[in-house]
């Protein structure tokens, strides 16, 4: 589903910004259904390896294939409407409009992807997150639960088959955290959708349950700010997995050749 | 979701910023439709009136005061002629025809016009109901007269001095309704005509005594007065000549409509010119209003137009949004600013009263309208040039990097 190969990016303006040289990124294989686990301090290029799955920019080196579309190979309107059919996105800061009520809210989805709206399509994916009742209410009338539910319903109404949330826990307690991370793996598995969860939290890694044969049940995929040695990498990935439980972090160690784990031709991290 | 409803609704999420805005732009675009819609009625109102009359002669005075009272029928003559001199006048081999005008009394401030039935061919003018006058004392009705006093053919009416109301009544000398015109869209159509016979009838009457003499009514008779005279040339090229033969060579004055008319336009232009001038300040402002509102707009929704691309929105899209606010406020304010020029206008013509003129008043749509919605656009459009540059560019990495 997510398949990338010395994936590099570089900024336009490189000369300006905090990134003078080109991010590379660790490969990935990601099959569909699954989920990528996206971690890393910040600045490391998480937003950045988002923009590139979602077809916002262009790999400057490597290769990046998402759904079977060669990411490179898609130009200004046809990455746009690519962007539409396949891609789901969950913003961290929901961005709700203010002037727009829920169901209008989904409209959006239909305007942006140049389809005619369908209000039967978007009751029933406010109903399977149970916020229906709630489609006449400005975003302001809603709590912080209700919103994100109603974003989430947002994001899977044309049923991508790519689900990117971006730090989805940040500002929620325990509680709410838990229930943010099922309702995203319940409604990624309902669509039969990967799921990508691009997070600096820790607890998210925990609340991912182990897949039925033990197994962990994401893949991770850990980006860090400069070049590390390899014994660096090894650490950053225990310290990010630190609290994960056992079974979890062997997997992790011993079936990603992500992060630190990657092989050695394939560069982890940002190069700073 | 349509883009414009979008915008729309985007738009009125603003509702105090949206209306200023729409009122400041509408408040520019109602002084331009006010002037658009005063110098349209006006110039329509001068064209209809002036046209075939070459030049109006009259007594010694001011000639525009000449065209305005004679013509035009919004201003007090300044003085009257000899009957005798304009039959001079009338052999002259440059004039094709002379239309008499005596002016002096008004019927509930409908002026009386003495005048010939020539008068009533030169504005093409059918009657609606009965005809010309066939004896003095005869009186035939403009259609708003006829409309707004009531009047219907037979009916009798006794005129007052003056060329407003309230002037002594000449109650021995009725005048009888023989015909009713059809509405000209002209200055007939606010004026009742007579015989000329009919005016000298009545201020004879009213100046002489019972013991006057035959012969006294002879002396009357010959020192008989008009008050002007609407003259039409035999060929354009007595405009030349003629008017300096009676400038010079009588006691009377000749003022061409063209000229006066010219005169008087450059005149109100100056006052226009500052109207103008402070509808293009207005208009400017709101512009500069427009911008600052679209460009906040596209900051405070930085976000929500990054996630709309990041939703599949092509930038052109999302910038379209944004210009399609501008069009909507454009839109708006030209509707309320063509009917706000249009109150303006219509309170003009209520206050001075110059409805009974015909010069101002009534809904009128002329062409030149379409400047508004144009201007309005514009404007809107403009503004808008920048704070659409950017919603084009608005960055989704910086939506995925703020946190």
């Amino acid at each position: 589903m997510i398949r990338t190969h010395q994936l590099a990016y570089s900024y336009p303006d490189a000369s300006q910004g905090p990134h003078s040289r080109p991010i590379t990124f660790p490969d990935v294989d990601v099959p569909q259904g699954t989920v990528l686990l996206l971690s890393g301090p910040s600045g490391c290029g998480k937003s950045t390896w988002l923009a590139l799955v979602a077809a916002l920019v262009a790999p400057s080196a490597g290769t990046l294939t998402v759904a079977g579309q060669a990411i490179g190979a898609l130009k200004n309107v046809a990455a746009d409407a690519w962007r539409a059919r396949v891609i789901g996105f969950l913003p961290q800061k929901l961005h709700l409009s203010a002037a727009l009520t829920v169901q209008q809210n989904l409209g959006l989805v239909y305007w942006a992807a140049g389809l005619p709206e369908d209000p039967a399509r978007s009751h029933a994916a406010l109903a399977a997150l149970g916020v229906d009742e709630l489609a006449q209410r400005l975003p302001n009338q809603l709590s912080g639960g209700q919103a994100q539910r109603v974003a989430l319903a947002r994001a899977v109404l044309l049923k991508p088959q790519v689900i990117l949330a971006d730090e989805p826990t940040a500002s929620l307690d325990d509680d709410a955290a838990a229930d943010a991370v099922a309702l995203l793996l319940r409604t990624a598995r309902e669509q039969g959708a990967t799921l990508v969860i691009a997070t600096h939290d820790a607890r998210v890694a925990q609340l991912i349950p182990l897949q039925n044969d033990g197994q962990i049940g994401f893949q991770p995929l850990y980006l860090v700010r400069k070049q590390l040695s390899k014994a660096e990498q090894l650490e950053f990935g225990k310290a990010a997995l630190g609290q994960a439980p056992a079974g979890h972090a062997a997997a992790a160690h011993a079936g990603s050749n992500a992060g630190p784990h990657a092989p050695a031709s394939a560069p982890p991290g940002v190069s700073a | 979701m349509r883009t414009l409803a979008l915008a729309w609704r985007y738009l009125w999420a603003r509702p105090l910023g949206a209306a200023l805005n729409v009122l400041l732009l509408s408040l520019g675009l109602a002084s331009i439709t006010f002037l658009l819609l005063v110098s349209a009625q006006l110039s329509r109102a001068f064209d209809r009136d002036l046209a075939g009359i070459d030049v109006v002669v009259g007594a010694k005075g001011s000639p525009m005061q000449l065209i305005l009272s004679g013509v035009l029928h919004i201003d007090v003559p300044p003085g009257n002629i000899p009957l005798k001199a304009v039959r001079e006048l009338e052999k002259n081999p440059l004039v094709r025809q002379i239309i008499p005008i005596s002016l002096g009394d008004n019927f509930r401030a409908y002026r009386i016009v003495g005048t010939s039935p020539d008068y009533i061919t030169h504005y093409q003018a059918t009657f609606a109901q009965g005809g010309v006058w066939s004896a003095p004392m005869q009186a035939v009705l403009g259609a708003t007269v006829a409309r707004k006093l009531g009047l219907q053919l037979g009916h009798t009416f006794v005129g007052s001095h003056g060329l407003g109301g309230g002037g002594h009544s000449h109650g021995d000398n009725p005048y009888t309704v023989v015909g009713i015109l059809a509405p000209s869209a002209s200055v007939l159509d606010r004026l009742i005509l007579t015989d000329s016979a009919s005016v000298w009838k009545v201020h004879e009457d009213y100046t002489a005594s019972t013991d006057d003499s035959a012969a006294d009514r002879a002396v009357m008779e010959d020192e008989r007065e008009i008050t002007m005279a609407l003259v039409r040339y035999t060929t354009p090229m007595a405009a030349v000549s003629f008017p300096r033969y009676v400038n010079t060579s009588t006691e009377m004055q000749a003022a061409a409509p063209a000229l006066e008319i010219t005169r008087l336009l450059h005149m109100l232009g100056l006052g226009t010119d500052v109207l103008r001038a402070f509808a293009g300040v207005l208009l400017l402002t709101a512009g500069l209003s427009v911008f600052i509102a679209l460009w906040s707009a596209v900051r405070e929704r930085r976000a929500d137009l990054a996630l709309l691309r990041m939703l599949g929105a092509a930038p052109r899209k999302v910038a379209a949004l944004l210009l399609c606010e501008a069009v909507w406020l454009g839109l708006v304010a030209s509707l309320l600013g063509l009917l706000l020029g249009q109150g303006f206008a219509a309170a003009l013509g209520w206050f001075l009263r110059l409805d009974n003129s015909l010069l101002i008043g009534g809904m009128v749509w002329p062409v030149e309208l379409w400047v508004v919605p144009t201007l309005a656009l514009g404007v809107s459009v403009v503004s808008a040039l920048l704070p659409t540059l950017a919603a084009y560019r608005v960055s989704v990495l910086e939506l995925l990097q703020s946190r």
